[in-house]
């Protein structure tokens, strides 16, 4: 089996591997780390909420430096570490070819993950993770913002040396017999995802490197004071984060297409379709960005424009979601726990779907932004559809990793906690912001309704707290002492996975 | 039915809802958007961390505005420091002040009552406590 650590290695010749299975261990060993401990800092912000007043911290700086170091952690050292390490495990294999294309660049991407990581955990800033100036010029002085600045920069960096990368293994490293019609769709997502990052990632870095002259008062790009506009770096920002949604996706996306027909033992109904859906999210994610920006005294005709761009990514999604159901229809499911993890992630990714709609109908707009309601909105889609999908692949994954297998009955009782715990906190997140409260606030006013609906979110946050603690867990002593994995057909399919060649794990 | 053609019925059934949402909620906007010529101007000036509120005659009040039933006002909405939201989440006012930027919105008081007034964007130490209190008389 390709994945599989053949036999026990000294930790460095994995650390300095550059052999695409060792880097996608690293990789996904550094992304559940970060889970576990951006899923601390959630559980200490859904602690500190509780009651109204201080819970568990008297200084409301601590909780905003909290939600920051939160909110940077899930997007950039949980979920893209393991977009990479699933793309680096399986992008080889399914275009058949023995390795990435740059096999050094692959291990020099990883390695800029931890010191990125180290600068945003040990800078501990306080501006939110979107470091919308002026308050980001002004705060934290110190070296606490420009830790965060270059922390994001390397991180950067590195997403783009993996992008290039995925582009070339795929387009000239894939088997001269296999065309890119008769792929994976889950080479088509990290196909898409990184022309995506190429195109997204520049104006974000060039922002950074502008807040940090104006941190510096060399410049006033966005210190009004100086003839500046806070708002251009709000269009900067969302040019670079809002197809980042799509980044985050897609791959997502791709993983449900790899289970799905597997797990439902029947073809997947409309390949093209994924494709063309695919194409055209490429596309329309880079039209909408000023969505997130509606409250900024845009004029009409911009926001019409992009409402039109917003609703318009809403058919592309819809089609992935109707050829899921339509591939599950009337086949034998194997109801696994990456099936599980996959159907629960697809109902909570439509639920997250329509609550995208209602935000960017402008009427509607200016009641759900900045509120607990997009809190519960982006959450459904981050937590409720990508990380479930994640989970649910991490699952499927594992014993072709570890050449061993999980127990079924601990798997279940994962799902279970962490599907109900998603629903219940993020239901209540969107009840807390029709109630009116707003966004990263440390206290909020001792109203009957508001007390209830935060203790109601607490507590889901704990069940998902708890079964994700549990998943690790059971996974980690599965992976040492696990029941020996049926490695021709692991989960009972009674079908074939991958066309798997015998290959050394070293160059 | 064949593949193709399912995925087609559904895909328009899918835009035909979007459509009319869009067009709802144009229709809906363009309505908020014209400012009615009777109405009074009030300043609204976010800083940090309280609400300065300057009406047409000069008066000037500091965390709390008054404001008087059955008529129409319309609020002029910037910041002194840095990006402040001005909202009253029972009357779905929201507009962000921005500072070197001046943005306006309006409203028509129609219940009297006291109503909150509170920052909804994120502006740093004391941004939960940066509210203020909408008072509308007889």
């Amino acid at each position: 089996m390709v994945l599989e650590v053949k036999k026990p290695r000294p930790l460095w010749e994995i650390l300095f591997s550059t052999h695409h299975t060792d880097v996608a261990l690293l990789y996904l060993i550094t992304s559940i780390v970060f889970i576990l401990m951006g899923g601390a800092l959630a559980m200490t912000i859904r602690t500190e909420l509780l009651t109204p007043g201080p819970t568990i911290m008297d200084d409301p700086a601590l909780f905003n430096r909290v939600f920051t170091v939160h909110a940077t952690t899930m997007l950039f050292l949980w979920i893209l570490p393991f977009i990479s390490a699933i793309g680096n495990y399986l992008i080889p294999i399914l275009v058949r070819y023995k390795d990435m294309a740059y096999p050094r660049v692959n291990a020099v991407a990883y390695w800029m993950i931890p010191p990125g990581a180290a600068l945003i955990w040990l800078g501990w800033f306080d501006g939110g993770w979107y470091a919308y100036p002026p308050y980001s010029i002004i705060s934290s002085p110190g070296p606490s913002a420009e830790m965060w600045i270059f922390g994001l920069k390397i991180l950067g960096i590195s997403s783009i040396l993996g992008a290039i990368n995925f582009i070339v293994t795929i387009l000239k490293c894939k088997h001269p017999d296999l065309p890119l019609m008769k792929t994976s769709l889950f080479v088509w997502s990290i196909l898409v995802t990184s022309f995506m990052t190429l195109v997204a990632i520049p104006p974000f870095a060039a922002a950074l490197i502008m807040l940090y002259t104006d941190r510096l008062g060399l410049s006033g790009f966005f210190d009004p004071n100086a003839g500046g506009d806070p708002i251009a770096y709000q269009h900067l920002f969302w040019f670079t984060f809002h197809p980042e949604v799509y980044i985050f996706l897609l791959p997502a996306v791709g993983m449900a297409y790899e289970i799905i027909p597997k797990f439902s033992r029947k073809p997947i109904f409309s390949y093209g379709s994924g494709v063309i859906a695919f194409g055209i999210l490429m596309i329309i994610g880079f039209m909408s960005w000023a969505h997130h920006m509606l409250a900024t005294g845009l004029s009409f005709a911009e926001k019409t424009v992009f409402m039109i761009g917003t609703l318009a990514a809403a058919p592309s999604s819809s089609m992935h979601i109707f050829n899921w159901i339509a591939t599950m229809w009337g086949g034998r499911l194997k109801l696994a726990a990456p099936l599980k993890f996959t159907i629960g992630g697809i109902m909570l990714f439509f639920s997250a779907g329509a609550g995208g709609v209602v935000n960017t109908t402008l009427p509607l707009d200016f009641i759900t932004h900045d509120t607990y309601w997009v809190v519960g909105h982006f959450h459904l889609m981050l937590m409720g559809t990508i990380s479930m999908i994640f989970f649910g692949f991490t699952y499927y994954i594992f014993p072709f990793v570890t050449g061993r297998m999980y127990n079924e009955k601990i798997a279940n009782v994962t799902f279970a906690l962490i599907f109900t715990g998603t629903i219940i906190v993020f239901t209540m997140h969107h009840i807390l912001g029709l109630l009116g409260m707003p966004r990263r606030i440390y206290d909020y006013i001792a109203d009957p309704d508001l007390i209830l609906g935060n203790q109601i979110a607490s507590i889901g946050a704990y069940l998902v707290g708890i079964g994700v603690a549990i998943l690790v867990a059971h996974l980690a002593i599965a992976a040492a002492r696990g029941k020996e994995a049926n490695m021709e057909d692991p989960f009972g399919i009674g079908e074939q996975y991958y066309d798997y060649r015998v290959k050394e794990p070293h160059h | 039915m064949g593949h193709a053609t399912l995925e087609w019925i559904y895909v328009g059934v899918v835009i035909a809802i979007l459509t009319w949402v869009g067009v709802e909620a144009w229709t809906g906007e363009k309505i908020l958007e014209e400012v009615p010529e009777d109405a009074e101007t009030i300043k609204v000036i976010g800083q940090q961390w309280l609400w300065t509120f300057e009406h047409e005659d000069g008066s000037v009040e500091v965390g709390k505005l008054t404001l008087k039933v059955g008529k129409t006002y319309k609020f002029e909405v910037t910041s002194k420091d840095v990006i402040h939201a001005f909202n009253i989440p029972s009357h779905a006012i929201l507009i962000d002040a921005v500072p070197g930027r001046v943005n306006h919105i309006w409203m028509e008081t129609t219940t009297p009552g006291e109503y909150l007034i509170q920052c909804r964007e994120y502006c740093g130490l004391l941004h939960y406590n940066m509210r203020a209190m909408l008072i509308i008389e007889e």
